[in-house]
């Protein structure tokens, strides 16, 4: 009877563990869940094709190797070359950026940050805002800025897709001073892509990104379920053992 | 003729009289592990020396092999962590186990020292048991200190620029010191270069030689129980103490439950959650080391975290350093602090009772204000808590006189 309550605590804490990890993602102040399905291997794969077209121009994911992504997107060695390596390289590199870092530095005052661990170091709900947030700003060098990240140096590379819109804010004046309160977005030229389209590209993008911030993810979580079984088994012989040497004490 | 040959080739007693002759095998075995006796009523919270043992193996086994293939260099550390979690065969699991067991190491350790905070084991006559235990503590200290500059991510660079740069409070010194330290005008290579030095070989070795230092003074003096009962003093005719059984095959049955526990809450973390979120791996460490842009927030790992709010409780920088060192250095006084004649909380009265569980809510809101930006909100809270957490140790010699204590039975209390 003990030893069922132990077991209930222990599955209790663990069950605490994978929330905790679920908090892991979001990075605060009001941002949309990205609602990312990392079990989906298809969403995974437009997901890789979308970075690979419209991301890896300007940024790198140095860490990430394009067979250690074939692999787990079930992609063979052709559809791999094929779909989406588009430049000289060996299956076995890591994804660089076409643009070089100094020229982008020079360019836009800063080098695209590399993606490899943005998912892990920002959350997938930031980066789905992010792509989400780009308005028309008259003022901007890039005639943009974005709602998440204010001043950004990155040009709204994905207009041909979503179009441009407005962000619309309200003037409120409370305890004397002035607060903009952002209401929403207004569209201004429409993209090849729907609203629900664009958040479906987006969202697919953000899932390769928590992907490849981890790829053994998944891995581990099949593994640790094993682990955990193992040690339970374990944990009955040890306490049977303990009571048979115990039985002498009184 | 060919018998006396073979007698006088084949030693006595066989292989371990042969080994016993040369080496106390048997005689060490015997005194640290068969004949070693401690009291048959521990409960669970005697459970976390032997964890913080296998927690420090772990530390070991898992660092070997992420030094085979970590790179401690400023321009390839962070490089070749990832490296470690992407290319290295079993390479995350190890890197996983290493920063988990960082923070389980802490967390082990924080409850063994609260175990001897309930039942007065630092009291005499241990208390050189404790003072060693405070000084594994401190170089644990300096351990993870040393190792979390090591992934060389943002929070790495700038949390230690943080705290070394509190040395330079020191009048006099301070700016000298901060250099050495460093070993540069900034952190750089260099820094991190020493860094890997004390973290792999200096404190290491210290802490294992302290470990051991720590068990043979416990195994000397003996293990104190939940009752506070000195064991030695009721010894059966055999000189066995009435209420003792042997370390091992007793108490090491006992602790493998314990350990096994243990690792079913230390592979969820590794395997379910090893970010914690963000308290064991913190987000903005995914980030390489940028010497131009600092974090929103700065904040330690969570384990100095209640320190770190003392410190910036403060706003003289000197005496929030003073502060700082104080709070880290005052238990160590526990067994002079503490006038109480009786051991355990269980025959303790009323007031040691209160004042111990304010002490834990106050670490624990302490522990929690260090993490939070320094608003003036909490910083008025960090100031109050910090007020109680002093309180706790300085007021201690006058609350645990006039504290009415019971009177403590001369076995202890065993219940089948």
């Amino acid at each position: 009877m003990d030893r069922l309550k132990v077991l209930r605590r222990v599955a209790a804490v663990a069950v605490l563990f994978v929330a905790a990890e679920g908090f892991a993602s979001g990075s605060g102040a009001e941002l949309q869940p990205a609602n990312i399905d990392p079990g989906n291997i298809s969403s995974l794969q437009r997901g890789a094709r979308n970075f690979m077209n419209y991301c890896s121009g300007c940024h790198s994911a140095q860490y990430v190797r394009y067979n250690t992504i074939g692999k787990y997107l079930e992609l063979s060695e052709e559809q791999l070359v094929d779909n989406l390596m588009f430049n000289a390289e060996k299956t076995f590199d890591t994804i660089q950026a076409s643009m070089p870092a100094d020229d982008a530095a020079r360019w836009y005052g800063t080098a695209p940050p590399d993606l490899s661990l943005m998912a892990r170091a920002k959350g997938s709900d930031y980066i789905y805002n992010f792509l989400k947030g780009f308005y028309l700003d008259p003022d901007s060098p890039t005639g943009v800025d974005n709602l998440v990240l204010e001043g950004t140096s990155m040009p709204h590379v994905l207009w041909e897709l979503q179009g441009f819109q407005n962000a619309v804010f309200s003037e409120h004046t409370a305890d004397g001073g002035t607060a903009h309160e952002f209401d929403g977005m207004e569209q201004v030229t429409t993209g090849m892509l729907d609203a629900e389209d664009y958040d479906e590209f987006v969202r697919d993008t953000v899932n390769f990104l928590a992907y490849i911030a981890e790829p053994i993810r998944s891995e581990r979580r099949k593994l640790g379920v094993w682990v955990l079984m193992y040690l339970i088994v374990f944990l009955v012989i040890a306490a049977m053992l303990k009571k048979q040497i115990w039985k002498d004490v009184n | 003729m060919a018998r006396i040959e073979a007698e006088v080739g084949k030693p006595q007693g066989g292989f371990m009289k042969w080994i016993d002759d040369r080496f106390p095998f048997t005689e060490t075995m015997k005194y640290h592990a068969t004949e070693y006796y401690a009291s048959k009523n521990f409960n669970w919270w005697y459970i976390f020396g032997v964890l913080a043992f296998v927690v420090l193996a772990i530390q070991l086994v898992t660092g070997i092999f992420l030094t085979m293939n970590y790179k401690p260099a400023a321009a390839e550390a962070f490089a070749s962590v990832e490296y470690i979690m992407r290319d290295v065969e079993w390479g995350w699991l190890i890197r996983y186990m290493h920063s988990t067991g960082a923070s389980f190491f802490f967390i082990v350790v924080y409850l063994h020292m609260f175990r001897a905070m309930l039942y007065g084991s630092y009291k005499k006559p241990r208390e050189l048991i404790w003072i060693i235990g405070m000084m594994i503590f401190f170089v644990l200290m300096a351990e993870g200190f040393a190792g979390y500059l090591l992934p060389w991510g943002q929070m790495s660079y700038w949390g230690a620029q943080v705290i070394i740069s509190l040395f330079g409070a020191i009048p006099g010194i301070g700016e000298g010191l901060v250099e050495i330290i460093r070993g540069d005008y900034s952190i750089s290579d260099i820094t991190l270069n020493r860094f890997f030095a004390l973290h792999v070989i200096v404190l290491p070795l210290a802490l294992i030689g302290l470990v051991f230092v720590h068990i043979v003074a416990l195994h000397e003096v003996g293990s104190n129980n939940p009752d506070g009962v000195e064991l030695k003093e009721q010894k059966g005719a055999d000189g066995v103490p009435l209420d003792g059984i042997a370390f091992h095959p007793y108490h090491t049955s006992k602790d493998l439950v314990g350990i096994i526990v243990f690792l079913m809450i230390f592979s969820s973390v590794v395997f379910f959650a090893p970010d914690m979120g963000g308290y064991f791996l913190e987000h903005a460490n995914f980030e390489p080391a940028n010497l131009t842009a600092t974090p929103e927030h700065i904040a330690p790992v969570w384990y100095f975290t209640p320190f770190y709010a003392i410190l910036r409780a403060v706003p003289d920088k000197l005496w929030g350093f003073i502060l700082f060192v104080l709070a880290v250095l005052l238990p160590v006084f526990l067994p002079w602090l503490d006038r109480a004649r009786v051991k355990s909380i269980r025959y303790r009265g009323w007031i040691y009772k209160s004042a111990l569980a304010i002490f834990v809510v106050t670490f624990l809101v302490l522990g929690w204000l260090g993490t939070m930006p320094a608003e003036d909100i909490y910083v008025l809270a960090a100031r109050i808590f910090s007020a109680i957490y002093f309180a706790f140790f300085l007021l201690m010699p006058y609350y645990t006189t006039i504290d009415k204590t019971k009177p403590v039975p001369d076995r202890v209390v065993y219940h089948g």
